[in-house]
């Protein structure tokens, strides 16, 4: 159906991230242990040189759909697309993945991971993420989504000798396996029902009432189980609070924030594009996993003393907020839900970033009475995790308010009237815990000796940017906004006028 | 005449699984496990399977026979110890053998069961073709697949190597670099001086200390 040709320049932004990729390990063998800032910089070059190909690329999108032809431009005989949305996803995995080099390299020194393979497997993870968001066949989305879970497990397993570390690794490793073995079986019957691979594909022949409904149905429900898993959304979510609260921080901070994204564009492709046809069906699946996860999530959270399970529940709840998005199955909702997606990658950076900032060597601050008395400590850095918490909870002028309201309006439009109005019920409920964390810091008496948050400059400036950048986007939201949607609609658009051929 | 090489080939692998089972040394067990492969790559040629042919004689006889060669000289086992539950284990495994027995007589004699073989045989997949299919139409999944391996390399290898301290290791520079006159301490004494205990010759020059 579509004429044989690698067309590999299309790909330009993981050809190169894939090669440097294998520079920055090859280079590492020659930089001693006490150097390896220069493998970090080094690094840091690559994942700038790839933003610039992705925004290069995302001009090219734009300019062609703006001159009227499709955004989305194949590559590798149809197995590679790379269109706005893919292009936006990227940029918020790239920053993502720069963050967490960047808030980590203290916290990494002093835990003795900041090693050659941290580095590596970092980018490659990212090189997984890349091309999920770029695939537009079930192989090479499994086969993404297998390189950003094995970089993963293996990075939470790097500190050897912690062994919370190396049982969080065991239980990310074990589930995560599982949650691959559904989604496979779940894609190997949709080839069974529909006899293509190719998301396009599939949605043509869908179309024209070319499957087997039972076996479709089927393979559907398995598909969603392992999505669930993959964003650890209940009731598929416990394994989040294990891995988070025993992976180094660093560490949960990447598995928290860019491969949200990744996941998010995983599910437009596969439940929107490819099954965008039984909307209703998987749309009510995904509903009551999204009302469990706000439920669950929520009230789980607020028993939390440890800081890092409180987020973990915080992140439940939030994928359930984007899971509301992706159920109403209309444009408007995806670029809610794609919205949501690209701020939380921000704000789960800054939370994570906070809490690097304050740990440092034989310290790990991971407990919520850790903040007490921060306000006394370091006004600053208080007034930076209040936007983050006020953030998180959707206070008004922070961007995490936005990013709620649009999912709502997306419920609205859709006319689940009643659904908007249980999600905000449990948004108010979960307000409470993320108060909680700026009543320890402003209020309470802080315990023990005054230490001042540690951490090199760098990474305070940017850690304070970017907790300035919620409230900057909190006050002018439209601009992402309407790009995201525009992305979200060429896509869209893109993909139905496929299926008309 | 391909009847006729059919015959000779499945002959010698009767033979060869036949000595695997009865073979009373394990390596020579392995060896003629190796004849019975290399045989059932040529009847994979007789059919036309060249790529099966191939990779057969490539990843078992090359790579995972060698392996198992190894292991069997390498591991110390008492094989008369395994041989001893022989005949209380036979009536399960002779139950086991006489299923698999009926399962394969359904398979080859039912009406029902009957696959087109000649018809498959025509259409088996040449090199040519799992190429193409390889580097044009799954390109990409393909090369992501290596990618995973190296990454798969990358993690076994930084979770799993660690320089011991205290560990005692040679180092060939310095074995090699080592002058008589670091091992072997010539005395002068008296030839009728009493005897003393002797110097230890410096041996362990070879050994180094691992610097830290």
């Amino acid at each position: 159906m579509i004429p044989t040709s690698l067309n590999a320049w299309v790909a330009t932004p993981e050809i190169f991230l894939l090669c440097s990729a294998c520079i920055v390990l090859l280079f590492d063998l020659f930089v001693s242990d006490a150097r390896k800032q220069v493998t970090y910089l080094l690094t840091l070059l690559v994942l700038a040189l790839t933003a610039v190909l992705t925004i290069q690329s995302l001009q090219q999108g734009l300019a062609l759909s703006a001159s009227g032809v499709s955004a989305a431009r194949f590559a590798f005989n149809h197995m590679y697309v790379a269109d706005p949305v893919a292009d936006f996803a990227k940029l918020g995995m790239l920053l993502g993945v720069a963050l967490v080099l960047i808030y980590g390299r203290s916290y990494a020194i002093d835990r003795g991971i900041f090693k050659g393979e941290l580095f590596t497997l970092t980018l490659f993870s990212l090189l997984g993420m890349m091309v999920m968001a770029s695939a537009t066949n079930f192989l090479t989305l499994y086969v993404g989504l297998e390189l950003l879970s094995l970089a993963i497990y293996a990075l939470v397993a790097l500190p050897r000798g912690n062994v919370r570390a190396s049982e969080a690794a065991m239980k990310y490793f074990v589930l995560g396996a599982l949650a691959s073995g559904m989604l496979l079986y779940g894609l190997s019957m949709l080839y069974g029902a529909t006899g293509s691979l190719d998301v396009y594909e599939v949605s043509a022949r869908i179309a024209q009432a070319q499957f087997n409904p039972m076996l479709l149905t089927f393979g559907m429900v398995f598909v969603v189980t392992g999505i669930g898993f993959k964003l650890g959304a209940v009731p598929f979510h416990m394994w989040v609070p294990d891995v988070y609260e025993g992976s180094p921080t660093l560490l949960a901070q990447l598995i928290g924030s860019a491969p949200k994204l990744a996941a998010f564009v995983f599910v437009l492709r596969l439940l929107g594009e490819a099954m965008g046809q039984f909307g209703p069906l998987w749309g009510e699946m995904l509903k009551y996993i999204a009302i469990l996860s706000l439920v669950i999530g929520n009230l789980a959270a607020i028993a939390q003393t440890n800081i890092k399970r409180m987020l973990a529940y915080s992140t439940i709840s939030h994928m359930g907020f984007l899971l509301l998005g992706v159920m109403t199955h209309s444009e408007i909702g995806y670029a809610a839900a794609f919205f949501y997606a690209m701020t939380y990658v921000i704000t789960a950076a800054a939370s994570f970033g906070l809490i690097m900032l304050l740990s440092r060597n034989g310290f790990e601050c991971e407990n919520i009475a850790d903040f007490k008395g921060l306000n006394k400590r370091s006004p600053w850095f208080a007034g930076m995790m209040l936007m983050v918490m006020f953030s998180m909870a959707g206070i008004p002028a922070f961007v995490g308010f936005f990013a709620k309201l649009s999912v709502l309006r997306a419920l609205v439009d859709s006319g689940l009237t009643w659904l908007a109005v249980v999600a905000i019920v449990f948004s108010l409920i979960g307000a409470f815990y993320y108060l909680r964390v700026v009543k320890v810091m402003y209020f309470d008496e802080p315990e023990g000796e005054l230490l001042a948050p540690a951490g090199e400059l760098d990474a305070k400036l940017l850690l304070s940017l970017n907790c300035l950048l919620l409230l900057v986007l909190g006050v002018f939201p439209n601009q992402l906004l309407t790009s995201l949607s525009h992305a979200v609609n060429l896509t869209m658009a893109g993909s139905a006028g496929m299926m008309l051929q | 005449m391909t009847l006729a090489l059919f015959y000779i080939f499945a002959a010698v692998l009767v033979f060869g699984a036949l000595r695997v089972i009865t073979a009373k040394n394990p390596v020579h067990a392995v060896l003629w496990l190796i004849l019975s492969f290399f045989t059932s790559a040529c009847l994979w040629i007789l059919l036309k399977a060249e790529f099966l042919a191939v990779s057969l004689v490539v990843i078992y006889v090359g790579a995972v026979m060698v392996l198992f060669l190894f292991v069997v000289m390498m591991l110390d086992i008492n094989f008369e110890e395994l041989r001893k539950g022989f005949w209380k284990f036979f009536p399960v495994a002779a139950v086991v053998a006489a299923i698999m027995m009926v399962e394969m007589v359904l398979v080859l004699t039912n009406r029902y069961a009957q696959i087109p073989g000649a018809e498959l045989v025509e259409q088996a997949p040449t090199v040519q073709d799992l190429g193409r299919l390889i580097y044009i139409d799954y390109f990409l999944p393909f090369q992501l697949s290596a990618v995973l391996l190296l990454v798969g390399m990358i993690a076994a290898i930084g979770l799993t190597i660690r320089k011991r301290k205290n560990t005692k290791y040679q180092s060939p520079g310095e074995q090699i670099a080592v002058k008589a006159a670091d091992r072997v301490r010539v005395l002068k004494m008296a030839a009728d001086a009493p005897l003393e205990a002797p110097a230890a010759p410096a041996a362990d020059a070879g050994e180094q200390k691992p610097q830290a």
